[in-house]
């Protein structure tokens, strides 16, 4: 608005951010949504066009039933009900457009409610998600490269009538990283059922915000305002914490939120008005004449629940039943197991860690290996012989290897694979036997006394210091676990 | 009586249809289109609140295609049909009124 | 020629014979030529020329022409007679020479739906129906005028210059198939194509006394057809014979994987129903299909009711009075879709460009000059019929008089298997006679619209020729894919229809052989 009001720094004490996203997700099929010509990226302008996606007069659309089963795999991953939609014509005037109208499913979309649930437990609810043909792609020449100042523009249409989906959730986000975590979680589903390629990079990912603010406990929403260009999480988070500081200044100064559509500079780190008001649109929506509706069939539900694999929150919560039967750990999802879980169903090696626990791994310690050290070589740790893992979480459960040599051991399978023990025996390595560990402890009590007085004396903090000193010295064979519970018995005694 | 659409309606509208019209057009449609409502008055006027809509004919649905690959129209004949053109590309003078 | 055809009408069926041999293609209509082509008794080089010197001495004077595609239309037929002496199957309309109106695609061939705004644009593909018609081994002469993307009534509105009447000059062929209306009727083709979107085919086939038929919404694919108003654009013949319609229909119709809309069944088979007679048919004339019509066209609908009732038919009269919001509701339906339809041309991908400082000048500039006076009034109409505020008023009422209609008409087929009553108003009027008021030219469709409402077939069919001499037509409606009972009847009416000056029943003109022979005059242009 005013560059006279300066934009405070989100969070601002006392506001609530809200914010609905619109992600808009090309679909993974061969061709166009109207035609056979070929649905790629980066493929040499304008090669890809025939009479109907070039709109060329007398051309008739007919619709790729690829996208509609796939459409309604994302209706029944997200819980959506999935129903008898009809295409309307959307009509606006934009180069990029080649009928001028884009054909998009508007009052009776495919896909009606659903929600998604975050890794954090959180759901988030779903309002539709709609078929619609996206629009070719137009680079502005001259100027700074942006619209403004360009001496013209070049149009490639190798992109329009790309079959895309727009999935609209409700206005359930209160936070920058729950809107992350919303696009990443729907990523994960769209890529799960096969959908999208979810490459945010090459657009195949894009995301509008509806960000309003409101006063801490108030009840009603406040104006919205829609910001487009987020092409990456960051820009997301950034853009509507951005965007939602810029309004509750705008209220501070007595002003009031107009509703707007804005675009993201990510160079500047700010949003600014598309458009002023007096040009606001008339769609001039009405029932697109050229196509019939569709109506999904029961074989069309069965064909999608078939093709629905077990999504994210299912998996995360298969492990976190792993867990809660081990019966060692807390299965709260929230801290460190939450993560950990949260972190090998994005990596996709839930299948490992489950395996593992099958043939004999204690559950906590398998999640840990896998989410702390394997999730860092995804690739690698995907191709992990399961058997040979679940081995050497055996013999760390069972103190035969302390967790620095697990680790050590874990290593070398995930570049070389083999088997635990032979890789353990080849380099020496081997838990010390409890009889060694208390040995170890003496020396370095001998060695550092003021330390070990205040040990004794109950100053829990230098306990780090004394474990790290017995680890050195036992050049990591020592196991950390043994060390305190040496330690311990040591104090007890004292 | 109230004309059913205005001049500045008229101007409106002209714009939603991307049409440079004259000022004097403006006046003539004005008055034409005045005329067509007044003619579809009787329609406007029915009472068809338990009536639904007809969009199309036929009651037909689920027609689809086949999601396989059909050739693209050659590059250079489509290029060939634009008023200008460059790198491959449709040229358009400079857009106003994105961001 | 009409009256070659007037006289041969109601003999020439599938499995007719005359007109086969010799130089007699001209006569023979498309039935005939056909036949006679396919058993090597008349070659289609011959019947070609003859059909082209009827163009060159006629075309200066009716100008029914946008292009013509001698050079390809001769190599067809040359191909065709080669491929006929060596014995090969060859199609159901094997040489006989075709137009189409020039909102159809045809590769090579400009497209220009009689507007600027399309100049210089050649498609790069073709419609379903020419690609159907070339393989059954028709030869497409040329590209037929047309009101400017067939929004009119008479031709006129069409940037290429108007097209004349056949049968008097001086008058208007009707429209928007005025180019194909007037080349059948002049002899220059056996068969026309045209579309017909509230009457384009049947008011033109009336003013020029030739048959047109509209097929049911969804029987011939719009592949290729340049669309005016999507849901109510559909393909049809005009031709001199009901039964050269039917056979054009047959080749032309049936399903098409490039056209969502268009219905998954086979062409019908109609030859079998021609020449079948009346006898037990249930016929009603709709009062609401003729109030209004001048006295001349009245009095051919009564004669044709009353020969119908003569055959065996059982007539009675109807009322449908939500015919009336007919036209209303189509003249805020159609301009809607053609405001949307036509938002494509704006200079970027093809056609004509008219320069601006940006983008949305350059297309408003574009579009300003490209179009006619006509197209932009309809854009501008269904523009707003569309826009915030008033989509309910008046696109979304006139939605629900659809419904209406359709339910009146259902209720009509309850007790009747078709309807009958006038296809226009009066008689082919002068040029220039309805051009300032566009409301008027508007009404020239009001008794053709509800078919294109209802998405039922309707068909025109010449009867006899009212006081002026001039052609009238009378209309046949039926429910939906009722093609066959349409075509019985209007062969029917077509074989009981007056001819000549003996047998006025409406109206005692010799307009048929006086049209026949007409074509001096210097056209509207
Ligand atoms: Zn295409």
């Amino acid at each position: 608005m005013s560059a006279a009001v300066t934009v405070p720094v989100w969070p601002v004490e006392g506001w609530e951010l809200v914010a609905g996203l619109e992600v808009h997700t090309e679909l993974s099929t061969a061709t166009k949504l109207f035609c056979g010509c070929r649905n790629a990226f980066g493929d040499v302008p304008n090669t890809n066009t025939c009479p109907v996606c070039l709109g060329l007069p007398g051309s008739l659309p007919v619709l790729n039933a690829e996208a509609v089963e796939l459409a309604a795999r994302v209706g029944v991953a997200l819980g959506s009900d999935v129903r008898r939609s009809l295409f309307h014509r959307k009509n606006y005037f934009y180069p990029d457009m080649p009928k001028n109208y884009q054909v998009s499913q508007y009052d009776e979309p495919i896909c009606v409610g659903g929600s998604l649930e975050l890794p954090d437990g959180v759901r988030i609810g779903i309002v539709r998600a709609h078929l619609e043909e996206d629009t070719g792609k137009t680079t502005h020449v001259g100027g700074d490269g942006r619209i403004h100042g360009a001496s013209h523009s070049l149009v490639d249409y190798n992109r329009a009538g790309v079959p895309l989906l727009e999935i609209v959730s409700e206005p359930d986000l209160r936070s920058a990283e729950q809107a992350r975590a919303y696009v990443a979680e729907l990523r994960a589903i769209l890529v799960a059922v096969g959908a999208s390629d979810g490459r945010m990079e090459e657009g195949s990912l894009r995301v509008d915000a509806n960000v309003s603010v409101r006063r801490v406990g108030d009840a009603t929403l406040g104006t919205r305002c829609e910001v487009k260009n987020l092409n990456s999480l960051r820009s997301l988070g950034r853009a509507v914490e951005h965007e939602a500081a810029r309004q509750v200044a705008v209220l501070l100064a007595g002003g009031t939120v107009a509703q707007e559509t804005r675009h993201w500079r990510e160079d500047e780190g700010r949003t600014v008005a598309m458009r002023s008001k007096e040009e606001a649109f008339d769609y001039r929506y009405f029932p697109e004449p050229d196509l019939v509706p569709v109506a999904p069939d029961a074989a069309l539900l069965e064909r999608a629940r078939a093709a629905v694999p077990m999504l994210p929150a299912a998996r995360r919560a298969r492990l976190f039943g792993l867990l809660s039967r081990g019966g060692d750990q807390d299965p709260a999802r929230a801290g460190a197991p939450g993560a950990q879980v949260a972190a090998v169903v994005a990596s996709d090696l839930d299948q490992l860690v489950a395996g593992a626990v099958e043939r004999g791994a204690e559950p906590a310690l398998a999640l840990a290996r896998v989410a702390n050290e394997a999730a860092a070589e995804p690739d690698a740790a995907r191709r992990l012989d399961v058997e040979a893992f679940a081995h050497l979480c055996r013999m760390e459960a069972a103190g035969e290897l302390s967790a620095t040599q697990a680790k050590t051991v874990l290593g070398v399978l995930l570049a070389e694979g083999g088997d635990p023990a032979e890789i353990a025996a080849a380099r020496g390595l081997a838990a010390l036997p409890a009889g060694a560990v208390e040995e170890f402890v003496r020396s370095v009590a001998a060695a550092h006394p003021e330390e070990w007085g205040r040990w004794l004396a109950g100053e829990e903090k230098v306990a780090g210091f004394l474990v790290g000193r017995v680890m050195r010295e036992s050049g990591g064979r020592a196991d950390g676990k043994a060390v305190r519970a040496v330690l311990d018995a040591a104090r007890s005694r004292a | 009586m109230e004309p059913r659409i205005s001049r500045d309606q008229v101007a409106h509208v002209a714009k939603l249809a991307r049409l440079a019209l004259a000022e004097d057009e403006l006046d003539v449609l004005a008055g034409e289109l005045a005329a067509v409502l007044d003619y579809a008055a009787d329609v406007a006027a029915l009472d068809t609140a338990a009536v639904p809509p007809t969009a199309h004919p036929l009651p037909l649905a689920n027609v689809l295609r086949a999601d396989e690959v059909r050739p693209s129209l050659d590059p250079a004949v489509v290029l060939a049909m634009a008023p200008d053109a460059a790198e491959g590309r449709f040229r358009v003078p400079r857009i106003l009124g994105g961001a | 020629m009409a009256d070659e055809r007037a006289g041969t009408s109601g003999a020439v069926g599938p499995g007719g014979t005359d007109g086969g041999t010799g130089a007699a293609g001209l006569h023979a209509g498309a039935v005939g030529i056909a036949q006679a082509v396919r058993r090597g008794e008349l070659r289609a080089q011959d019947v070609l020329e003859e059909h082209l010197a009827v163009v060159e001495a006629r075309e200066p004077a009716l100008h029914c022409f946008l292009a013509l595609d001698v050079e390809r239309a001769r190599a067809s037929a040359a191909a065709l007679d080669e491929a006929v002496a060596r014995g090969e199957a060859v199609g159901a309309l094997a040489g006989v020479p075709v137009v189409l109106k020039d909102n159809l695609c045809v590769p090579g061939l400009p497209a220009t739906c009689g507007s600027r705004i399309l100049e210089g644009w050649v498609p790069p593909y073709e419609a379903t129906v020419a690609a159907r018609l070339r393989k059954a081994g028709a030869l497409l002469v040329g590209k037929t005028n047309l009101d400017e993307f067939a929004m009119g009534s008479s031709t006129e509105h069409s940037a290429f210059g108007a097209t004349a009447n056949p049968h008097d000059p001086e008058r208007v062929p009707g429209g928007s198939s005025g180019g194909s209306a007037a080349a059948v009727a002049a002899g220059m083709a056996p068969i026309g194509l045209g579309s017909d979107t509230g009457g384009s085919i049947r008011q033109p086939a009336a003013l020029c006394g030739v048959v047109g038929v509209k097929p049911t919404y969804g029987l011939v694919s719009r592949y290729g057809l340049i669309a005016f108003a999507s849901s109510l654009d559909q393909i049809g013949p005009l031709t001199a014979t009901v039964a050269d319609a039917a056979l054009a229909l047959e080749v032309i119709a049936g399903a098409d994987p490039a056209d969502s809309t268009c219905l998954d069944r086979p062409a019908p088979v109609l030859g079998p129903v021609l020449g079948r007679g009346v006898e037990g048919l249930r016929v009603g004339v709709v009062g609401d299909l003729v109030e209004g019509a001048d006295r001349e066209v009245a009095a051919a609908v009564a004669a044709a009711a009353d020969r119908l009732a003569g055959a065996g038919a059982k007539v009675d009269e109807v009322a449908i009075p939500a015919c009336r919001y007919g036209l209303p509701a189509y003249y805020l339906l159609a301009p809607a879709e053609a405001s949307s339809n036509l938002a494509r041309y704006d200079g970027v991908r093809y056609g004509l460009r008219v320069e601006g400082e940006d983008v949305a000048a350059m297309n408003a500039a574009t579009r300003a000059a490209g179009f006619g006076r006509e197209v932009r009034r309809r854009i501008m109409l269904g523009t707003f019929a569309l826009s915030a505020g008033y989509y309910d008023a008046y696109y979304g009422q006139a939605q629900r008089v659809r419904t209406l209609m359709i339910q009146a008409f259902a209720d009509a087929y309850q007790r009747f298997d078709v309807l009958l009553g006038a296809t226009t108003p009066g008689v082919a009027f002068h040029q220039g006679e309805k051009l300032a008021d566009p409301l008027s030219m508007y009404l020239s469709d009001v008794f053709t619209v509800p078919s294109n409402l209802t998405g039922q077939p309707a068909l025109s069919v010449p009867f006899g020729t009212g006081e002026s001499g001039l052609p009238v037509g009378v209309q046949v409606l039926a429910p939906a894919l009722g093609e066959e009972v349409l075509f019985q009847v209007g062969s029917s009416l077509e074989a009981m229809a007056p001819r000549g000056g003996a047998d006025g029943a409406a109206g005692q003109g010799t307009g048929q052989e006086a049209g026949g022979a007409a074509g001096q005059g210097t056209g509207g242009r």
